[in-house]
């Protein structure tokens, strides 16, 4: 390179960057201990709600396993291969928690990051942004486990877990699937100006997720094109892991699926991260 | 064995605060336009300005929670923005805004609070307490935060900032929108504070609160720093020491009199201000004028404030 090139280009440097090493939104998060006292923050407010919170965990489940199991499985009878109310009991664990999550990154990291500014007031404190919305991840995905809990045991109640104590193990993926969903959750929280914007998530991500993923019906009843465009979802690949561990089956590509699970909840936290630095910051 | 003597010498007390050419521009706008300012430890150092000075951003360069384009800042010997986790460790900051957690008690507020610095609740229990005591809030304990008038949230917010027992706390706008009995008694609390040795920075728009509180002052306005100093000598640098006002009908041929006898005297709406190091002249010239209400007071920061930043109106 001659020597005129390279003066330009370091005065284009000093240039873009003055005398400060300016943050930048994209600089890598940190994981850190410090995300745990949001945690213990989310759970004393929502131990103080456990009512309204336990109703709708285990009530809505019961609701839709006794409604559509039981009354569309008298119709549909088995599926494939699967009585109606084992093969849905199985899809819902999994698209209940992704709702769960969804709402707790949208609406409830709003309400903190906007019109209550508990964020401002932890950014005060030596905890970084990095921190905040790691903790808000990890609770998520632990909202989204409980709820995944909560209907396995009405399940199984209903006798709709033939895979009997091999479940469990859709516990830990329930968890990463959590975090594969708050990324975009939070991204939408630092994007919206207000609680009407997440209409356009729920229509366009989260409902089209819970018809076309494999919750209700079987991925190979659908044209073959949709076949194919839902491989690229989340949800998908949780419930390709999570429906065989509860019914009792081999799981068939599994570290295919977890690796995707994985990629959306790296890729997501960091532009989470990134996304409500650039709101936050001043 | 026995310790040396104590050497009695001088010396001069690092400043906790240094800022030295700190530039903030938002697009083209220049928030923050190149200012330097020292804070000794221990005093209670105001920022006074019109809204959007730049106060607010200044404060929140100081917490690392604004960038700057240019200059160099450090708080208690440690260089910003690198060291902005370490320096809030030791700071406490009093927001414009109340931002308390809405969904817990008075108490537990605290409690939660000094989690976010990382200290266990057992090692925090007592300081909890004191500083319920503190803020005259031990009743309001186990209120919910919600149900709390506004001065009893900003008494909240302040015992919240001492949680980490801070060398330095910030308070932006401190008493803005509270009764007076509010008012004294954050005075009163803060005066406290300065006396064990707690730096105090602040901005406010009441020259009765800088005047009292503040050991020294910047006066800001479009992002640059006018003047400093303490409240006396900004007094008697910028305007004379009496202020007699007038209101009602000044004549024309009055007012230019009034010029000739002061060494100031401005006209703002139906009032005339005449600011003169020798009252008396003008008091006796001005006799019991019926017409008009006159007013004698001490020039006061007030005044200051007015000849440094202009009458204008700014929103």
């Amino acid at each position: 390179m001659s020597r005129s090139t390279t003066n330009r280009i370091q005065a284009k440097r000093s240039q873009a960057s003055p005398s400060q090493a300016s943050r930048t939104i994209w600089a890598m998060p940190r994981f850190r201990w410090a995300a745990l006292a949001l945690l213990e923050r989310n759970f004393l407010v929502w131990k103080k709600l456990i009512g309204p919170a336990i109703v709708l965990n285990f009530g809505e489940p019961l609701i839709y396993l006794l409604g559509l199991g039981l009354g569309l499985g008298h119709l549909v009878g088995e599926v494939g291969g699967l009585p109606y109310l084992v093969f849905l009991a199985s899809g819902v664990v999994a698209s209940s928690a992704m709702t769960t999550v969804s709402f707790e990154g949208m609406y409830s990291v709003f309400t903190r990051m906007v019109p209550q500014k508990t964020y401002d007031a932890i950014m005060a404190t030596p905890m970084d942004i990095d921190d905040i919305v790691l903790g808000e991840s990890i609770w998520a995905a632990l909202k989204g486990l409980l709820s995944a809990i909560a209907i396995l045991i009405v399940a199984a109640v209903l006798g709709a877990v033939p895979g009997g104590w091999m479940a469990a193990w859709a516990l830990p993926v329930v968890f990463l699937m959590g975090l594969a969903f708050v990324g975009p959750a939070i991204i939408m929280s630092a994007i919206a100006g207000s609680y009407d914007f997440f209409n356009y998530y729920f229509v366009l991500v989260v409902t089209p997720m819970f018809m076309l993923s494999g919750v209700f019906f079987p991925l190979d009843s659908m044209p073959h094109a949709l076949q194919v465009g839902v491989q690229f979802l989340p949800l998908t690949h949780a419930i390709e892991i999570i429906r065989p561990l509860i019914v009792g089956q081999p799981v068939e590509h599994l570290v295919l699926h977890l690796a995707v699970l994985l990629f959306f909840a790296l890729i997501g936290y960091f532009f989470a991260v990134a996304m409500v630095r650039r709101r936050l910051w001043v | 064995m026995f310790d040396p003597p104590m050497k009695k010498s001088v010396t001069v007390a690092a400043p906790v605060v240094r800022a030295q050419g700190l530039v903030k521009q938002f697009g083209q706008f220049r928030a923050v336009d190149g200012i330097d300012f020292t804070i000794p430890p221990g005093q209670c150092f105001g920022f006074l300005g019109p809204n959007g000075a730049g106060k607010t951003t200044t404060l929140k360069m100081l917490m690392g929670l604004a960038d700057f384009d240019a200059g160099s800042l450090s708080v208690l010997g440690q260089a910003l923005p690198d060291h902005a986790r370490a320096i809030r460790a030791r700071v406490g900051l009093v927001p414009q805004a109340d931002n308390l957690d809405p969904d817990f008690t008075v108490r537990e507020n605290l409690f939660m609070y000094a989690r976010f610095f990382g200290l266990r609740r057992a090692a925090v229990a007592d300081r909890v307490e004191a500083l319920l005591a503190f803020s005259e809030l031990a009743a309001k304990a186990d209120a919910k935060v919600e149900t709390l008038s506004g001065g009893l949230k900003r008494r909240l917010t302040i015992a919240r900032a001492l949680i980490n027992d801070p060398e330095i706390v910030i308070l932006d706008e401190p008493t803005t929108g509270l009764d007076p009995q509010v008012r004294h008694l954050i005075w009163a609390r803060l005066s406290e504070l300065r006396a064990r040795g707690v730096t105090l920075v602040l901005t406010t728009h009441y020259m009765e609160e800088a005047e009292r509180l503040c050991d020294q002052l910047v006066v800001m306005d479009h992002g640059r720093i006018l003047d400093q100093g303490s409240p006396k000598e900004l007094i008697q640098r910028h305007v004379e020491s009496d202020v007699i006002e007038l209101r009602g009908t000044v004549s024309e041929g009055l007012f230019t009199t009034l010029r000739s006898m002061s060494a100031h005297a401005e006209r703002q709406g139906t009032a005339v201000y005449v600011y003169t190091h020798a009252p008396a002249p003008i008091l006796e010239f001005l006799g019991d004028d019926s017409e008009l209400t006159v007013i004698h007071r001490r020039a006061g920061l007030e005044d200051v404030f007015l000849r440094l930043t202009g009458r204008g109106l700014r929103e």
